[in-house]
């Protein structure tokens, strides 16, 4: 019995010193940093981001006397881990990520507008500023853009394409040379690829959501199944499989740039995140638009924007909002995010500042000078499995007059 | 899985094998109550309770705070369950059971409880919270900075302790010194030279006031947050800790009339709980919904609706097809080779071993895309290699036989495995004995070996089939369901009902968790009754060789 007592004793001794454990650590330790007393302010970002993002936002600490903590979540769970943990009432106090999750965090209620002043906004590229705007209202800090060009090999091709036209023939002339094997690296895979294929298919005349009087995107016009959609996959359907051979199945995401490099296609159409791979390859390239088909629309490539967003249920939210809209709008950091990861900042003084090192970066701008910016309403998910499904159908010889009509009842069905 | 999975087990014991396992109750208790209590033992006990203890402990703390009262009695009643149960001599058998027994409570019959709950519920992309936090989020995306309006330099203070006392905002009009101090009764001119204001606008110091510095005012985030201060316009609220802007709410909540009301435009959208969301007159429907309950609708929804039930006869078939055919293959290519290597005459058995297992020893994950790639049309390796140009993935056969392909090379090294430990299981006395009898080699593989393997090899098999049953990696990582038909990009030929599935619940506009239970639910369904009925097959069988 004795043995017994002493053992209840002990445990409920252990038990208390456990659960003492688990609720005293996070006390003292912020006790010991007085600067830290203030508040914490959490930060999620994908991993490139993460280690940019850490010497500013320790800076940003010590100058406020808080505590930043950036939190390095993989790019392709973040949008949904913070829908998921705001649900729940918690998680970060800043996420950066992609301005087309707008629309879905939106609705999710998991972030609040930004509040900037008329010198702020005008210290962005304009473009930027509207993509980050859904509803009237401003969502998020921009602080890079990005968008599709046509990189050449110099060698292989030294004048840039006009027209597609141009380039089919400059790709021709290479194949029977035997200097390539592919006329051009757009990468289209089983499954399609509707950001890739966009710059051709509104160059084609094609478009996907109309424009409201305020210049939002409409989901309630939706352009896929219409005439000129179809129109656009007809020109589509020349360059493919059956066509032309330009346009092909067999060059997908995991290959698209592999080929390029490997000199067996001289052009490849694909964003700033390609010119590492292109730069370690030691090809000699240059960066142009995206031509369009000849007396065709200019080919519009869609433009992205990575943001700073304010969550909604975060525990600091004014500590957030101070980073986010005082903090994140000036061009050290866009400059240093753009040392991690190379895309063109937002800011166009940050711009000024790293264009002279990298000419690529105003090339690219130029690139997207026709641009679009990437939908961002919740309707853009609805389009992009359908539509890119029905161009791998019609680039590998489907008729495209059904195929686009049935993609269009698809994606109208699932919006709401 | 794991209730239907231990039937076979028991059932193995059923027939005369008992007696010797429960051996005589009544004196095992008796050799118990005197066994002595070694130190090893009363340490293992204590350390275990007290992790029980520190857990229980842990986890009350945010269930009193989210004033969750029936969970914290299911985990007050749990842990003292354990207590009297493992501080009491009695119960012994109960000492075994419990722990497995609250395992599989929370992780096998939690889960699928709360699947079959939210099947009823339409939570999903807009509709996640209550209908108060959808409200909030209205209000607070609403607020818009009155046209023409200024922006002002902000100091947060109190006139109390920094930690506690009521919060001012202490702002100034931009260009000149002239300071207000604002609160929710609205904003008051300060007198002139009472305030400090440094270079950038911002006050540093006033007459009365403690100014908050970052770290003060960031520690009272939400009151900083939460203080308007009217004005004619609108309300200044705060942007951040250092700017001001007088913004206001267009959009409110009427709780008389339940609706969103814009001041804006004037138009009103009616909260309806049965979509769970605010809807306008013309039916517009505002973005921020709420989780409401939807009844049977989203399995009427899978019944009815023609995108759904049109394609699924054929998916169904395939599904079977697929399940059957990366199980049966696997097995027939494991079996065939273990009993290749099973011959005595056979040399080098180890090595052959070793290799034969290395598709099993490498991440399928990696695995599916590699072979993805091989199956390329123009730069895959398979077509390279052969000299062929076969569009694998892009017509509906050949897709379907690359998938079963690919399953065959993943899956055979594990049914070579545990095909060996089932025939070094068999007695070889047995198949000397039917060649004694005159039996060929076929004949007695046929009437001895193959039945002895299966009666071991059934559940396994089950088991393999559920699983390929919903393989989703090895279609997703693979075909993703292509190749599709022209005219429907929402199922494919290689599509097993749960790609299929993902794709309509996740793949439209937002994601659909209600609905993505509800198809679940119909999977286990299927799944469930042709394990059923397998392994009641299999019993039978059993008691034929047994």
């Amino acid at each position: 019995m004795r043995i017994r007592t002493a053992g209840v004793v002990a445990l409920f001794a252990l038990a208390l010193a456990a659960s003492g454990c688990g609720g005293d650590s996070d006390e003292p330790a912020a006790k010991d940093t007085p600067k830290a007393a203030g508040g914490k302010l959490v930060i999620w970002a994908d991993d490139k981001r993460t280690a940019a993002l850490k010497p500013f936002a320790e800076k940003f600490g010590q100058e406020n006397g808080v505590s930043v903590e950036v939190q390095a979540v993989p790019n392709e769970d973040l949008q949904n881990n913070f829908v998921t943990v705001s649900s729940q009432g918690g998680g970060p106090d800043v996420v950066i990520g992609a301005h087309d999750w707008i629309g879905n965090l939106v609705q999710n209620g998991a972030i609040d507008p930004v509040q900037l002043s008329d010198e702020q906004k005008a210290a962005f590229n304009e473009t930027a500023v509207k993509a980050v705007t859904f509803n009237g209202q401003l969502y998020g800090v921009p602080y890079a853009q990005e968008n599709l060009a046509l990189i050449r090999n110099t060698e292989l091709a030294p004048e840039a394409p006009k027209t597609i036209e141009d380039l089919v023939a400059t790709g021709k002339q290479l194949k029977a040379q035997k200097k390539v094997t592919e006329t051009l690296c757009l990468q289209v895979g089983q499954k399609g690829d509707a950001y890739h294929i966009y710059p051709l298919y509104s160059s084609a005349g094609g478009y996907l959501f109309g424009t409201t009087a305020n210049g939002d995107y409409d989901p309630k016009d939706l352009g896929v199944g219409k005439p000129e959609s179809i129109a656009a996959f007809k020109k589509i359907a020349a360059l493919g499989e059956k066509g032309e051979g330009v346009l092909k199945r067999s060059i997908a995401d995991t290959n698209s740039t592999a080929t390029f490099t490997g000199k067996k296609c001289a052009f490849l159409v694909s964003g700033p995140w390609a010119t590492a791979d292109v730069k370690k390859a030691g090809i000699k390239y240059d960066v142009s638009a995206v031509p369009g088909f000849a007396g065709g629309k200019a080919a519009a490539p869609f433009v992205g924007v990575q943001s700073f967003y304010v969550a909604a249920k975060g525990k600091n939210k004014a500590l957030a909002q101070e980073f986010v809209a005082n903090y994140v709008t000036k061009p050290d950091l866009a400059v240093a995010l753009y040392q991690a990861d190379p895309r063109p900042p937002a800011l166009t003084a940050a711009l000024d500042q790293v264009k002279s090192s990298d000419p690529d970066l105003a090339k690219f701008i130029e690139a997207g000078r026709n641009g679009q910016v990437l939908p961002a309403i919740p309707a853009m998910a609805a389009i992009w499995d359908p539509f890119g499904k029905a161009e791998a159908a019609v680039i590998g010889g489907a008729d495209p007059t059904s195929t686009v009509t049935a993609a269009g009842k698809t994606i109208a069905g699932s919006i709401k | 899985m794991s209730t239907p999975l231990s039937s076979p087990g028991s059932a193995q014991q059923a027939p005369g094998r008992g007696p010797v396992r429960t051996g005589s109750p009544r004196t095992s208790r008796t050799a118990r109550n005197h066994a002595p209590i070694t130190a090893a033992g009363l340490a293992a006990k204590v350390i275990l309770l007290g992790l029980v203890a520190g857990i229980a402990i842990w986890a009350a703390f945010p269930l009193v705070e989210a004033e969750k009262w029936v969970g914290l009695a299911v985990l007050m009643l749990t842990t003292a369950a354990l207590f009297y149960l493992y501080l009491g001599r009695r119960h012994v058998p109960a000492k075994y059971l419990i722990p497995g027994t609250l395992f599989l409570i929370a992780f096998q019959v939690v889960p699928v409880l709360y699947t079959a709950s939210t099947a009823f519920t339409n939570f999903g992309d807009g509709h996640r919270g209550s209908k108060d936090d959808a409200i909030v989020a209205i209000q607070s995306s609403s607020v818009k900075q009155v046209p023409g309006s200024t922006q002002y330099p902000l100091s947060v203070a109190t006139k109390g302790d920094p930690a506690t006392g009521a919060l001012v905002f202490l702002i100034t009009k931009p260009g000149t010194d002239t300071v207000s101090v604002g609160d929710a009764g609205g904003l008051r001119p300060l007198d002139p030279g009472a305030a400090t204001v440094g270079p950038g606008g911002k006050v540093t110091a006033a007459d009365g006031y403690t100014v908050l510095n970052f770290g003060q005012a960031s520690a009272r985030s939400k009151d900083i947050t939460d203080l308007v201060v009217p004005t004619a316009g609108g309300a200044l609220r705060s942007s951040g800790l250092s700017r001001a802007y007088e913004g206001k709410a267009v959009r409110a909540y009427d709780a008389g009339c339940d609706c969103v009301k814009d001041s804006d435009s004037g138009k009103t959208w009616t909260a309806d709980g049965e979509v769970g969301a605010f809807v306008a007159a013309d039916g517009e429907r505002l973005a921020q919904g709420w989780k409401v309950n939807v009844g049977l609708s989203n399995f009427t929804r899978v019944l009815t609706d023609e995108r759904i039930s049109g394609p699924f006869l054929g998916t169904l078939i395939w599904n079977f097809a697929f399940a059957i055919g990366s199980t049966g293959g696997t097995f027939i290519l494991g079996m065939l080779i273990a009993l290749a290597l099973h011959s005595p005459r056979m040399r080098g058995t180890n090595l052959y071993r070793m290799l034969l297992i290395l598709p099993y020893a490498m991440p399928s994950f990696a695995m599916l895309l590699v072979w993805r790639d091989m199956f390329n049309t123009d730069f895959g390796l398979i077509n390279n290699l052969f000299g062929l140009s076969v569009d694998w993935f892009g017509q509906d056969w050949s897709a379907r036989a690359a998938v079963i392909l690919v399953q065959l090379w993943l899956g055979y090294p594990y049914m070579f495995l545990v095909a060996t430990g089932a025939l070094q299981a068999i007695p070889r006395e047995l198949t000397e004995a039917t060649s004694v009898d005159g039996a060929s080699r076929w004949q007695s593989f046929r009437a001895v070996t193959l039945p002895l393997l299966l009666v071991a090899l059934s559940p396994l098999l089950i088991s393999s089939f559920a699983f390929n049953f919903n393989n989703f990696n090895a279609i997703y990582l693979t075909t993703e369901g292509a190749p599709f038909p022209a005219d429907n990009p929402s199922n494919g030929a290689t599509d097993l009902l749960i790609t299929y599935t993902y794709r309509l619940a996740f793949g439209g506009q937002a994601a659909q968790f209600g609905f993505a239970a509800a198809i679940s639910l119909f999977i286990f369904a299927i799944v469930a009754v042709v394990s059923a009925v397998s392994f009641r097959r299999t019993r039978q069988q059993e008691e034929v060789y047994a």
